[in-house]
């Protein structure tokens, strides 16, 4: 290996070196500037197309500013026929040394462009900016030069193949110069049918335009595999497109699971029908509004971690409004379902109104941590770090309300009351106190989905009541009083909901979604994971 | 004889509530169209058809208590069949704008033609004739009704689960009715009304027409559903609502009395709609929210549950309420003041005004009856 790496690098550095040369020697005999002066004071557009490539090989350090400018109609010829610009900040630069002008030279006229020329430039700003010293200027100009394809800037585009470090920056250039190949005329089948296998490599959705775009002058064999990679590249989408409606799924999944995981305590666990559950959600939102402001007013610096504080303070606040509310009214209520849902929705209205008098009916501002921002790529798709953090949330919860219902003595004393409160009571639990605390938790978990759809979604008075009838379907779709089914009915509803998406749209798609869980419900009245009981009646 | 047949059918209260739609039938256009605009006693126009409004929602009430009140069924997708019957009015009044839109198409609504329709989609035949509309004013949501109630009550969906589906059907509807697709105008709905049988929508006689036409029809409405629950069939409804195993395992078909009032209930609820449409000008998919239902149950609840008249009362008298409180320096408190009522009526006042005035006659009356009797004794 090194035998063969140190003459590469010498015959690289050899290379170099004449090139350097070459240049030098080309600037000192000819004067490329000046020729171009020449050219641009004459005016015509093919002199001046001439003139725009001189510009670009002779390498000067203004060349691309004077490029701009003369896109700009910033570049003019003076009455002597001295080549000037005015640069982005209004200085006056001469074409031939660079150096800034003291004044404006007088009789200037302006270099005229027509959409020929503008298209020379734009192929010149790309070579221009394809071995900048920026690594993101040098890649959106490879990316733009691969969505062009235009053969202008091949050679450009070849040595700045040839210069470049960042490996991941040579793989976009070489499949640009790729892209040039494959669809330019007059090229060897061999060179094409080795551009098709590049891009076939990259195999995203814009690989494809180069490979639809193949001349007909091209052999057959290379036709042929231009259509078999077209298809190659297809399958893949589609895959990834699948991979990427199932995430999107499962982050909709685990937001429904947030929301309905309370709901599924007081429901489905005590039978209590609470439609103010969606105002819980809102209120762990503006619990999370609350003290992002605080810290915005007295700790900045402790930013990073205002979603940690607000997790415990929205499920606490939620959790006594909750308590309060079970305390005051529903349990008067209890054994009267329909009643329970009317008094429920009047303290929604009530909650949602003292919400809108004391925060104003608009949007307010959550802001994201640093580590909620960004995303990162797998395959094809993007993923947002928000996102992975709300599923991983989502889930945490989940399984922490299974092991406090299976393992502390609070679940078990809940689950007793709910499987028979008269039986329980004798055995010494104090059932009212158990229902307040379960009350309480379900309005508190409720809180937590709030911290976190602060974080997706606009946080607003009316926040709860988008989420009221989806959290019901979910409990109601996986069976009442079973967490697991409220697990796999809102990942299943989650994800149907996004394959359903692309056919039909997001509203139809919606629409059939609770069509089918009024159906559903025809056929399964009790859920997908019934409680198994003798009842006749609940 | 019918009229006697009727009010052997009746209750004090019925009778009361009957007077009092007569006396308002008379006096209400009198005050409107004969007393001149400087007096005292003169009924604005506006007030007419406000009063109208009221009593549209009167018939939804009454039509929810028909099925909450006598059977149990708590539907909060009431507001659906009432849009529903709305929808079929509101297209029925597009149709006779005629060249009249801006666009001055003669057969498509102004809405299609800016969404770029060449033809009037199929479901918008027949609704320039009038009978047609008038039929599926009825057919819309009961048709609806029947199939929904098909599927739930033979699957034995009750209690609260048929409370959510119901909602989630309204909300469902509410969704594609917003849609510009559908063909029924978007979240713009229908409006710009011109003609009603060819009388113009908003010219004062046709106001107080309008509003004599809803009071006759809340009557016809609340003689009907007397009828039935005073009805052996209506026997069974109650048992229904008491006990519902029970009455199966009697030999009832439970879910057939069920579908037969659910149905019946979403028809009148369907009329109001229609009657609302003309009077307020404008119909649209927000109608169908679900909020709206369940202010209808509220309705109920103040008015009092399965008393027929006290719904219709309470309709009047919260929406009555909410008008004071919206267009007044109070507007941000109107729903403390709703949600308050949604939760004291259920806590402290379960049989609504109606029903609490009721027992507290009663207990009166049985005091009175004890007092006479305690007075009596010693005298024997």
């Amino acid at each position: 290996m090194r035998i063969i790496r140190l003459p590469l690098a010498a015959l690289r550095w050899l290379a170099s070196c004449l090139l350097l040369g070459l240049v030098l020697v080309h600037a000192a005999q000819a004067g490329p500037l000046e020729d171009a002066a020449a050219l641009f004071a004459n005016d015509s557009f093919t002199d001046t197309a001439k003139a725009i490539e001189l510009l670009v090989d002779s390498g000067a350090e203004h060349a691309g500013p004077a490029i701009d400018a003369l896109n700009n109609r910033r570049l003019f010829v003076a009455a002597d026929k001295t080549v000037f610009f005015r640069d982005a900040s209004g200085a006056f630069i001469a074409l031939v040394s660079g150096a800034k002008l003291p004044a404006e030279p007088a009789g200037a006229n302006g270099v005229r462009v027509n959409n020929r020329i503008r298209s020379v430039i734009n192929t010149a700003l790309g070579t221009l900016t394809l071995q900048s010293p920026d690594p993101a200027k040098r890649r959106a100009a490879a990316e733009a030069v691969f969505k062009s394809r235009s053969p202008d800037s091949e050679t450009a585009l070849q040595a700045a193949i040839r210069n470049e470090k960042v490996a991941a920056i040579r793989e976009i250039q070489q499949t640009a110069l790729a892209a040039i190949i494959a669809t330019s005329p007059n090229r060897s089948d061999i060179d094409r049918l080795a551009a098709i296998e590049v891009l076939k490599e990259r195999g995203d959705r814009e690989s494809l335009t180069p490979l639809n775009q193949i001349p007909d002058s091209a052999g057959a064999n290379v036709k042929d595999a231009a259509k078999a990679a077209v298809q190659t590249i297809n399958n893949r989408l589609a895959t990834w497109s699948a991979v990427q409606n199932a995430w999107y799924g499962v982050s909709l999944g685990s937001v429904l699971l947030l929301a309905a995981i309370g709901l599924a305590i007081t429901f489905g666990v005590m039978g209590i029908i609470n439609m103010a559950h969606g105002e819980m959600v809102m209120i762990g939102a503006y619990a999370t509004f609350i003290i992002q402001e605080i810290i915005r007013q007295n700790a900045p610096g402790l930013f990073e971690y205002s979603l940690a504080i607000a997790i415990p303070a929205a499920f606490i606040l939620a959790g006594l409004i909750g308590i309060a509310m079970e305390r005051l009214v529903i349990r008067h209520l209890y054994g009267r379902p329909l009643e329970t849902l009317l008094a429920t929705w009047g303290i929604s209205l009530i909650l949602m109104q003292a919400i809108r008098t004391i925060f104003g009916p608009t949007n307010r501002e959550v802001g994201a941590p640093a580590f909620m921002s960004g995303s990162f790529r797998i395959g094809l798709i993007d993923i947002t770090y928000g996102r992975v953090w709300i599923v991983g949330f989502a889930l945490v919860v989940f399984f922490a309300v299974l092991a406090l219902l299976r393992f502390t003595p609070l679940g078990l004393q809940m689950r007793a009351v709910t499987q028979n409160r008269r039986m329980a009571a004798s055995m010494g639990i104090r059932t009212a106190r158990v229902d307040a605390l379960t009350f309480g938790l379900g309005s508190g978990i409720a809180g937590l989905a709030g911290v976190a759809l602060s974080q997706i979604d606009n946080v607003s008075p009316n926040l709860g009541q988008s989420y009221i009838i989806d959290s019901f379907m979910v409990v109601v779709f996986g069976g009442v009083g079973n967490l697991w089914g409220t697990l796999v009915a809102a990942l299943s509803l989650g994800i149907a909901n996004k394959f359903l998406e692309p056919f039909a749209g997001a509203v139809l798609g919606k629409i059939a979604l609770l069509v089918f869980i009024i159906l559903f419900i025809q056929k399964r009245p009790r859920g997908l994971f019934a409680l198994k009981g003798r009842a006749v009646e609940q | 004889m019918i009229t006697s047949a009727i009010l052997a059918r009746l209750d004090l209260r019925g009778r009361l509530f009957l007077a009092a739609i007569l006396l308002a039938l008379i006096l209400v256009p009198v005050m409107n169209l004969v007393v001149p605009a400087g007096s005292p006693l003169h009924v604005p126009t506006w007030l007419v058809s406000l009063l109208g409004k009221y009593l549209c929602y009167a018939i939804l009430a009454l039509a929810l208590d028909l099925v909450w009140g006598y059977c149990g069924i708590l539907s909060l997708g009431h507001g659906a069949f009432f849009a529903l019957g709305g929808y079929a009015m509101g297209m029925y009044l597009m149709r006779q704008i005629g060249t009249r839109g801006v666009y001055g198409h003669p057969v498509l609504p102004d809405f299609m033609v800016f969404l770029n329709w060449k033809e009037l989609p199929w479901f918008w035949y027949g609704f320039d004739m009038f009978p047609f509309a008038l039929l599926m004013v009825f057919l819309a949501p009961g048709i609806l009704a029947f199939i929904f109630g098909w599927f739930a009550f033979r699957s034995r969906v009750t209690g609260v689960y048929l409370s959510i589906i119901t909602q989630a059907l309204t909300y469902a509807l509410m969704l594609a009715f917003f849609r510009n697709d559908m063909g029924f105008g978007g979240n713009n709905g229908l409006t710009d009304f011109k003609d009603i049988v060819g009388f113009p929508v908003q010219a004062q006689g046709t106001r107080v027409a309008l509003f004599a036409l809803t009071l006759v029809a809340l009557a016809g409405c609340y003689i009907l559903a007397r009828t039935i629950v005073t009805s052996k069939a209506g026997k069974v409804l109650v048992a229904i609502r008491d006990a519902e195993s029970r009455t199966r395992f009697l030999g009832f078909r439970v879910e057939r009395y069920k579908l037969f009032v659910f149905t019946l209930s979403a028809m009148m609820a369907g009329l109001a709609g229609a009657l609302y449409v003309p009077q307020v000008g404008i119909i649209n998919p927000s109608e169908f929210a679900p909020g709206n239902s369940i202010e209808v149950v509220i309705w109920v609840a103040v008015g009092g549950r399965g008393t027929l008249v006290g719904a219709a009362i309470g309709a009047v008298l919260v929406n009555f309420a909410k008008t004071t409180f919206t267009t007044g320096a109070l507007a941000p408190y109107w729903l403390f003041a709703l949600g308050a009522l949604f939760v004291l009526t259920t806590l402290y006042m379960p049989k609504g005004v109606i029903g609490t005035y009721a027992e507290w006659r009663e207990k009166r009356r049985e005091r009175s009856t004890l007092a006479a009797h305690a007075a009596s004794k010693p005298a024997e």
